[in-house]
């Protein structure tokens, strides 16, 4: 069974943000959501990498772990969704995550909290496959459709990966290989607790 | 490279299964959002839908025959030419997917590139014709609109001449609309028609052409896999280019090529270099001498290369004497190690290409820079290659194809100049006598000492160029040379923040009596300065609502489809051309030979007919064999190029072709040429792709030796350098019938051919030439020997017509360096076209004034990802305003601490022109060097410090507003094609 997962190669990241548009555009998230973001560290130094982050779909994710109504679940292929209609917005999955990934619409007054939106690996969430009440609630459902996230799939360099990890791991070693450096699969050991060996 | 999986059948249609049981029967994704809400709770969000409705239309369509159409474009932003692959619905873009198939993109987009659906959901675009009628915005017909346009038009030609009307057109247009923009021109018998290339590639395309021929990129950005350095000098690819750094990431590692970058700051593309060199805004040449001091003194130059290809090296090795190591890291900053490492380096590890940009174009002496560096490539052997060529990127989706239809003011389509055989030459095309075109044209009165012009000389005078129209409206009357100043502008898709002096600019539109701004989005045009009356607003589609063929930076030409109809009461580029053309009496007359099809409000003429029309005169550029039913062929087999040669695959439809048959693509479609993937390419057949320098400056040129006798230079190649199986071993002049009657190949020609050569040329048969034969046959017959129809000469490394023949260093007009403008000053004032062009006037008083004082801070400008030109088109796009908010200024943290400025902090950015000023945040970042700040010039809306958000009609201003840079940018014009400097000034940065 595939187990799928993210992998960005920040030796060809440049920070175009075709991720986070192509995001947007696919699964229609509105102003303020932003599932996917590029983060630059370095900015402007000798040095300067960029990685593009959204959810990594761990393989023991910490959200699922905190989360007090229990909404969250795991896919067969080892995507990380949740459930829109238990989610109470408390934020516990925003505190455990560590790549900042649980994004809240602000629905109110005195910073009350909408349900937690979230990168779903373009697979929708619990509803019927392909049902309008997906996409309004989780936006695409790729999988479904045979195709992958739609951020990696226009990704401008290829930078990012998206698919089976095992798939993705080997192009990334190859790259590596290849062009005789590589800065780390960054992410990568945290969200899945194995390294890439080389 | 990456995984499909299929768990569940492919499906495709939640959408429009549930929107297929809507009684309105079309809703975009984005309504249908508005009534459910993303994240509202399930059964409310139903609620909103008939679900018996939907259910019965899923039962019905789900799978992926529900009538999801895909049609493909390309997209409208750089010059990259990646496909958009767009799925429709109900004519309702739906649906963006990756085109795997195109070999350029291979799927990838960058921040723009997948937020395009976007444009024409169009919440912020023109929704229908406006006036402005004191001072307030009225919905107008289109009737009305072109009525009282016309009207106008004509009664400013009646008073003023047609001189005083800009037509300023766009980079945007397909290549028939451009082309048909620049036939309109020359109806309205004026030669005051430009576009975009003026500001980013002008410089380039002459600098470019005077050296070998063509004003084009020489390669691809698929080529650039085959480099094994890539030197950037004012490129920052991965912001402007950022599919690109697809082509150049992946070549760099798997040849682990070089990458060389030269910038004034550490760009995101130099933060994937081997090398980062920091050079002062405006030493380009110094740069480049600097490292051919270096390839000179130590003998790295390619000396078979020169002997046999380039004239005039000995001049620019003198020149180049003068930029001893200790000299140039004066002028440049850059150390000797540093500099000599990466001359060695892009001399010896070859192929070696180097790419270049605005950086490099936007400077008083931007046309010197470029032929520096073509001085470079040539020095080194490597142009005509795989792999190495001058790879010039140029900015926006269609900026090559516009330039190449002459969107110029002085050119006519495909560069045949301004001269009588020009005119004759397209007036054939056309079908109309060249006489009409002399009618159509004012007599110039004499004023200012300059002698009178007739209506014909007038015609054959280049217009006045777009980065001055203000001073042609504001000047006194007789500094202007033309019939009258300016009193009109028809603007279509072009912004009005992208030139510097916009205080001057704002008295410029004061002065206009019309304003046309035909846009989807309003521009900055609309939003700067106070009219009250005389302006109009023409909504436009994008090239998204529009069929033709884009010309991207390697010369593909790709066809794009319409995806949907232009939007809200928007029109297309062709309707509205005609329209007015049909209004002001000369609609019948120009497209006579198009094909009228019905269009959203009319008869409008067909991409397809209007490109037939060019295949039938773009000679001169190899225009002519890309018909219509290639390029569609093309783009239905995008998956049969090869990624690196961007060959069709053996066995393809397009077996051979070079993917968009980049120009030029000689002869008649028939002749099944596949077009030029690399300039001057000697290693292939001339039939096959292959070519040599473009001899156009005569065959000998007069050298003096030391003694004082004069011997005669060849300008033709020599030492056996000719293309694969030349049956002329030899360099050779361009063809014409003459010389095909001496070679004894005028046999060759078929009795049609000849009929057609004898229609042209009259008694003067042996006169008609390559590019204005209309039949091919000198073309085609050229081809059958072998020979490349504009002949095979030498590069010129001395280009003798030009200002500066051998490119010097010149300081920049607002010099930093005081000290040294009185070794290196700017050229004396001059006239460049129409007007005054007071270089030294302008330096001198900045040193007398003391100006690098009072102003310490090099300003420099520059491109973000997410925006483009302008930027009101994507300021107005919610996916990529909510990335880039704010208007800024990168300042170095010394810079900043001395100033007391906080990162984040607003700030006061004053010029040194007109007491401009510019309220920005500040982007306190090592980014920039001590004393160096930089700011993006896509932003307009806000004029130094107030907010003008009120000026544009409700509805259609863009998300994001800011000060645009061009408030305090300054004077300074190029010599040769008045491109302005906007690359290097003087700035004060305060806190506010």
């Amino acid at each position: 069974m595939a187990r799928m997962k993210f992998l960005c190669d920040a030796d060809r990241c440049i920070e175009c943000n075709a991720c986070v548009t192509a995001c947007k555009n696919e699964n229609e998230v509105p102003w303020g959501i932003n599932r996917r973001r590029v983060v630059t560290i370095n900015d402007g130094k000798p040095g300067e990498r960029s990685i593009s982050m959204a959810c990594m779909h761990c393989t023991d994710a910490p959200c699922m772990a905190v989360c007090p109504v229990d909404c969250f679940y795991n896919t067969a292929d080892g995507v990380v969704l949740h459930n829109k209609d238990l989610c109470i917005g408390c934020g516990y999955c925003f505190y455990a995550c560590p790549f900042g990934a649980p994004q809240y619409p602000k629905i109110g007054n005195f910073g009350t909290r909408g349900k937690m939106d979230k990168c779903t690996f373009c697979a929708g969430g619990p509803e019927a496959d392909l049902s309008p009440a997906e996409f309004q609630k989780y936006g695409s459902n790729r999988l479904a459709e045979g195709k992958l996230p739609l951020c990696a799939e226009m990704c401008s360099t290829k930078s990012l990966l998206a698919g089976d990890g095992e798939i993705i791991a080997q192009i990334y070693k190859e790259r590596v290989v290849k062009r005789g450096y590589g800065s780390g699969a960054w992410g990568w050991q945290t969200a899945y607790k194995e390294t890439i060996a080389i | 490279m990456l995984i499909k999986r299929k768990t569940a059948d492919v499906q495709r249609g939640r959408l429009q299964a549930a929107i297929a049981g809507l009684s309105s029967g079309v809703i975009d994704r984005r309504a249908f959002l508005r009534r459910s809400g993303l994240v509202a709770g399930g059964i409310a969000a139903a609620g909103a839908l008939q679900i018996g409705s939907v259910r019965k239309a899923e039962a019905a369509g789900l799978g992926p025959a529900t009538g999801t159409k895909i049609v493909k474009n390309i997209c409208t932003h750089c010059s990259v030419g990646c496909t958009v692959k767009a799925e429709v619905a109900n004519g309702v873009w739906v649906g963006q997917e990756p085109a795997w198939e195109s070999p350029i993109n291979r799927g990838s987009h960058c921040a723009k590139g997948a937020s395009v659906r976007e444009l024409v959901h169009g919440d912020r675009r023109i929704k229908y014709p406006m006036k402005l009628v004191d001072g307030q915005w009225q919905r107008i017909s289109w009737d009305v609109a072109i009525n009282e346009i016309g009207d106008k038009m004509m009664e400013i030609r009646g008073k003023s001449g047609a001189d005083s009307v800009y037509l300023l057109g766009s980079a945007k247009f397909s290549n028939e609309g451009a082309y048909l923009f620049r036939k309109f021109a020359a109806f309205w018998g004026t030669n005051n028609v430009d576009h975009q290339a003026r500001i980013c590639h002008s410089t380039t395309v002459a600098g470019v052409a005077n050296t070998w021929g063509y004003g084009a990129m020489t390669n691809s950005y698929n080529d650039i896999r085959n480099s094994k350095t890539i030197m950037f000098m004012g490129s920052n690819a991965a912001e402007a280019h950022p599919v690109s750094m697809q082509h150049i990431l992946s070549g760099k590692e798997l040849n682990r090529a070089n990458v060389i970058v030269f910038d004034p700051r550490l760009t995101r593309t130099a933060a994937h270099a081997t090398d980062y060199i920091r050079i002062r805004s405006g030493t380009d040449i110094a740069v480049i001498w600097g490292m051919m001091w270096h390839i000179f003194k130590n003998g790295w130059e390619d000396k078979e290369f020169l002997a046999a290809r380039v004239h005039g090296m000995d001049d620019v090795r003198k020149e180049v004497e003068k930029y001893d190591p200790k000299t140039v890291e004066d002028i440049t900053g850059v150390p000797e190690a540093q500099m000599k490492r990466a001359a060695e380096t892009f001399a010896k590890v070859k192929p070696a290409t180097f790419i270049w940009c605005m950086g490099v174009t936007q400077h008083s002496v931007g046309t010197a820079n470029v032929r520096a560096i073509c001085n470079l490539l040539l020095a080194t052997g490597n142009v005509g290659g795989m792999g190495n060529g001058a790879n010039i990127f140029r900015g926006h989706c269609n900026v090559q194809g516009a330039t190449d239809f002459g969107l110029d003011i002085s050119n006519l389509p495909c560069y045949y100049g301004l001269v009588e055989g020009a005119w004759r030459h397209w007036a054939r095309v056309w079908d109309v006598p060249y006489d009409y075109f002399v009618t159509r044209f004012d007599e110039v009165p004499a004023k200012g000492g300059r002698p009178a012009r007739t209506a014909k000389a007038n015609m054959e005078t280049s217009g006045h160029t777009s980065t001055r129209w203000f001073d042609a409206a504001n000047l006194p009357a007789e500094q202007v040379d033309q019939k009258d100043n300016l009193k009109a502008m028809f603007v279509m898709g072009h912004g009005g923040n992208t030139i510097p002096r916009m205080p001057d600019a704002v008295k410029g539109l004061e002065k206009l009596e019309l304003l046309v701004v035909a846009d989807p989005h309003p521009t900055n045009f609309v939003s700067l300065g106070g009219r009250k009356n005389g302006t109009y607003l023409l909504p436009i589609g994008t090239q998204f609502e529009c069929s033709g063929s884009r010309t991207c930076s390697n010369r593909s030409v790709q066809w794009g489809e319409k995806i949907v109809e232009p939007i809200f009461e928007a029109a297309s580029d062709y309707y509205v051309i005609y329209k007015l053309a049909q209004k002001l009496g000369f609609a019948a007359e120009m497209h006579k030979n198009f094909e009228m099809v019905q269009g959203k409000y009319g008869p409008e003429p067909s991409a397809e007919s209007i490109l037939k029309e060019i295949n039938r005169g773009g000679w001169s550029t190899g225009y002519t064999g890309q018909s219509p039913e290639r390029l569609k062929l093309h783009m239905q087999h995008q998956d049969k190029f090869d990624l690196v040669s961007l060959r069709g695959a053996k066995g393809s439809p397009v077996e051979n072709d070079f993917y968009g048959l980049p120009w030029p693509c000689w002869g008649t479609p028939e002749l099944k040429h596949p077009g030029t993937h690399i300039l001057y390419n000697t290693a292939l057949e001339a039939g096959n792709g292959g070519g040599t320098f473009r001899p156009r400056f005569g065959l000998t040129r007069e050298r003096t030796l030391a003694d004082g006798s004069k011997v005669n230079d060849t300008l033709l190649a020599e030492n056996g350098s000719y293309s694969l199986n030349s049956e002329i071993r030899d360099g050779y002049p361009e063809f014409t019938m003459g010389v095909l009657k001496k070679l004894g190949w005028d046999a060759d020609l078929t009795p049609q051919e000849l009929e057609t050569i004898t229609w042209i040329g009259g008694n003067a048969i042996d006169a008609v030439n390559w590019a204005n034969d209309l039949s091919g046959g000198i073309q085609r017959v050229a081809l059958k020997h072998g020979c490349v129809p504009y002949g095979n000469g030498k590069a010129r490394a001395n280009a003798w017509n030009l200002p500066d023949p051998v490119p010097t260093h010149r300081e920049p007009i607002y010099s930093p360096r005081v000290d040294l403008v009185a070794k290196w000053p700017a050229r004396p004032d001059e006239r460049t076209l129409r007007i005054p062009n007071l270089h030294t006037t302008v330096q001198k008083a900045a040193v007398e004034k003391g100006i690098a004082k009072s102003f310490p801070i090099v300003l420099t400008s520059g491109r973000l990802v997410e925006y483009e030109g302008g930027g009101e088109e994507t300021r107005s796009n919610r996916w990529l305003a909510e990335l880039q908010q704010d208007m800024f200024v990168e300042i170095n943290p010394a810079d900043a601490s001395a100033r007391g400025i906080k990162d984040g902090a607003f700030v006061w950015v004053s010029g040194p022109e007109n007491n401009s000023k510019a309220r920005v945040k500040a982007l306190v970042t090592e980014r920039v060097g001590k004393g160096v700040a930089f700011m993006p010039f896509h932003f307009g809306g806000f004029y130094q410090g107030t907010d003008q958000r009120g000026n544009y009609p409700k509805g259609t201003d863009p998300i994001v507003l800011g000060e645009s840079v061009n408030i305090v940018t300054t004077y300074g014009y190029d010599p040769v094609t008045a491109m302005h400097e906007g690359k290097v000034t003087l700035c004060q940065i305060a806190a506010a």
